[in-house]
């Protein structure tokens, strides 16, 4: 009885312990960073069929982490999440961050014990069809059914719209957005609904691109971002200034090129900014050249676009005039100051 | 006078120690982990509140019936985005129980059907069912379902060029099937078809008192039917075809792809179970119960009719419940498949809600009494055809 409360005692120590530790320092002891990503999730998170290596715009923002903690953008385990189990392994702490195409509302910041990081790409629902069916418009899909993944603002958001609209569709939803592809290329689904970005990726993987269009209506305000736990000011500040990095460097035109060259930089703000002379990283519990890391291995946001987004690779989606264009250049991509 | 045993040497006194220190275990247990969820909550600013069910639930759900109050009265309706998210719940838990309650009948006769078969003499009935037996019961149900789904009913042909034979449609947007509806002229037979059948009802239920003879117990009810049939001069029902307008299919019986592929699974998945439990059991009569019908002259169908089957039968019922559970219980894996049954719509509630332990708690409280109802309707059939003085 005697062993048993010490361990009772043991275990509710360990429990209490871990809850206030903050994750940062919880990261950093065990040596790598466990994030959450979409396995599934073409240009955003998926596996390269070459490498056999978790690729995207997403995965970077992990890689991100890893390069500013750990000055190597390989000390990343990555976790695959479909979108219903995203909250529960943040909530259960299975893993320490999720970059996983999520959209920030209200319910999720308040409900799920989430917090969220800086928008990383703000998006809008679209709908896709087959050219064969000759449809124009959202709504001309009056009684179709439309298929999405479960679980998802896009489910809410096309109730919004049949309600609004008197469409009369039917939604089904898969637990994998694969599922309701394969059901647009059967028939079974008349359209597919899921965020812009998303729908570019899989129009580019499906069997026959030309058959597939994406209706001109964007349906609603998508603006995508990672998240960690709710409560841990410190680990949530480390996340949201690495992201902020990212941007700050793009508008500071430092690139994985010039980064040396601009380590000798006489600008001020941009010896700030990458730790020359300053001890910002430090009050965040990283190291003071934290920004320079996240450059030299992953580079700035312009950078992980244009690897993963950009007219090079096979998920093209036009930035410039775009919401994800820098602020600079009419879009939302700003950084608070780094000082 | 003999010395008292002390209680550490006491058997009955230390079987009830043992049994203390065991429930104090699983209480010490429960409550750990009781505070271990309240406190996990609390730091997450998580409330456990039943609150959100009275929500509207502002999703759709692609098929299935709710219940609603409509002008005073509880209905059974189709399912409505606007509805709240218990009655949700209530159209998931409802598909639940219809494809359980079809996949439990359908899986019974197929089970019974394959189990004689790999007993048959027939060389090719008995392969086909050993085949049949081992290559469902071998892979996966979930590979089985989504194989269903993708690799069968979503390669029927679009609802666009689906062939048509008097009305009936296969296509990859469900089979239609035309199907009779009450017409205008219901609400006129309505007495009289629920006149009829509740006077069956009390047949049975008062047989235990007073047995109605045979001509009544069937002749009551019909006689009421007719009646109303008189009255009506016609059938109250009317065919209701399924017809195509754009993307829409209205009127019929429509199967969905998703409903069909997860009832096709379930059935040959437990089906392929049943079997084995039945031949089993029919294996395991003593030889002369074969025997014995044969020197009498009766004929392999009679045997099986009338004295291996109901024998087989008493040993089946256990094993057979325990599969019934299985098949409810595995309808959950449904959720691979976009059919909403509670599973699937509990997700999607604690996605758009959030409170998923809550959430969790109704689901496991509706499968638990689902299953503990099964069970209940298994034990009472076992004990009544049970041999008299066995299980009694």
């Amino acid at each position: 009885m005697r062993k048993l409360l010490v361990l009772l005692a043991v275990l509710s120590l360990g429990v209490l312990g871990l809850a206030q530790q903050s994750r940062l320092d919880v990261v950093k002891q065990r040596g790598k960073l466990i994030c959450g990503v979409n396995g599934g999730a073409p240009g955003f998170g998926f596996i390269d069929e070459k490498t056999g290596d978790y690729v995207g715009f997403d995965v970077d923002f992990c890689r991100a982490v890893a390069a500013a903690i750990f000055d190597d953008p390989t000390k990343v385990d990555f976790v695959p999440l479909n979108a219903k189990v995203r909250f529960n392994a943040i909530q259960t702490g299975k893993v320490d961050v999720v970059f996983r195409n999520t959209t920030v509302t209200t319910s999720r910041d308040s409900q799920l014990g989430v917090d969220f990081l800086p928008v990383n790409f703000y998006d809008g629902q679209g709908v896709m069809v087959k050219k064969s069916l000759g449809v124009k418009s959202v709504y001309d899909l009056k009684g179709a059914t439309v298929c999405t993944n479960a679980g998802t603002t896009t489910e809410k958001n096309w109730t919004d719209v049949d309600r609004a609209h008197n469409l009369g569709t039917k939604l089904l939803t898969f637990d994998d957005f694969s599922k309701s592809m394969a059901g647009l290329e059967s028939g079974r689904c008349d359209a597919v609904t899921t965020d812009k970005s998303g729908l570019v990726g899989w129009k580019a993987k499906s069997k026959d691109p030309e058959s597939l269009v994406i209706l001109p209506e964007t349906l609603s305000k998508e603006p995508l971002a990672g998240f960690t736990f709710q409560n841990d000011s410190k680990w949530r500040d480390a996340l949201t200034w690495i992201v902020y990095a990212t941007m700050q460097a793009e508008e500071f035109g430092i690139t994985q090129a010039n980064l040396a060259e601009m380590m000798k930089s006489s600008n001020p703000g941009i010896r700030r900014f990458l730790g020359v002379e300053s001890k910002l990283g430090e009050g965040l519990g990283l190291t003071n050249d934290f920004a320079a890391r996240v450059i030299k291995h992953v580079g700035n946001y312009g950078e992980i676009y244009a690897r993963h987004l950009g007219p090079d690779s096979p998920f093209f989606i036009p930035r410039e005039g775009s919401l994800n264009a820098l602020y600079t250049d009419g879009g939302l991509i700003y950084s608070p100051p780094f000082r | 006078m003999t010395k008292a045993v002390p209680f550490w040497k006491d058997e009955r006194k230390l079987a009830i120690l043992f049994q203390a220190i065991l429930l104090a275990a699983v209480v010490v247990v429960l409550l750990f982990l009781g505070y271990m969820a309240s406190t996990n909550m609390a730091a997450r600013n998580l409330k456990f509140s039943f609150g959100f069910l009275s929500e509207p639930a502002d999703f759709q759900i692609y098929e299935g019936y709710t219940v609603a109050k409509e002008q005073g009265r509880w209905i059974l309706r189709l399912y409505h985005p606007s509805d709240q998210v218990w009655q949700a719940m209530v159209t998931g838990f409802l598909n639940t129980l219809r494809v359980s309650f079809l996949g439990i009948v359908l899986t019974t006769v197929l089970g019974v059907l394959v189990g004689i078969g790999r007993l048959s003499s027939n060389w090719l009935v008995n392969r086909l069912s050993f085949a049949f037996v081992e290559l469902i019961r071998n892979t996966p149900l979930l590979v089985q379902m989504v194989f269903w789904y993708l690799a069968v009913f979503l390669l029927l042909p679009p609802l666009r060029t689906a062939p048509r034979f008097h009305g009936l449609i296969v296509s990859n947007k469900g089979v239609l099937i035309p199907w009779p509806v009450p017409d205008a002229s219901w609400a006129t037979f309505a007495p009289y078809f629920y006149g009829g059948l509740g006077l069956w009802i009390l047949f049975i239920v008062i047989r235990p008192f007073w047995k109605p003879p045979r001509w009544l117990y069937w002749l009551a009810p019909t006689a009421l039917w007719g009646l109303g049939l008189i009255l009506v001069g016609s059938l109250p029902l009317e065919w209701s075809v399924p017809q195509v307008q754009g993307f829409r299919v209205e009127g019929g019986m429509q199967l969905s792809p998703e409903f069909s592929s997860v009832l096709l699974a379930l059935v040959l998945y437990t089906a392929s179970y049943i079997a084995e439990i039945v031949r089993g059991a029919i294996q395991s009569l003593p030889k002369g119960q074969w025997e014995a019908p044969a020197s009498l002259g009766l004929s392999y169908a009679q045997t099986l009719r009338l004295i291996i089957l109901p024998q087989a039968m008493r040993i089946v019922i256990p094993p057979l419940g325990n599969q019934y559970l299985n098949l409810t219980k595995n309808s959950s894996l449904a959720i691979a498949i976009a059919f909403p049954e509670i599973m699937s719509v509990y997700e999607t509630t604690v996605n758009q809600a959030g409170h998923s332990i809550e959430g969790i708690l109704i689901v496991m409280a509706a499968y638990l009494s689902l299953s503990l109802f099964i069970s209940a309707l298994i034990n009472w059939y076992n004990v009544k055809v049970a041999l008299v003085g066995v299980a009694r």
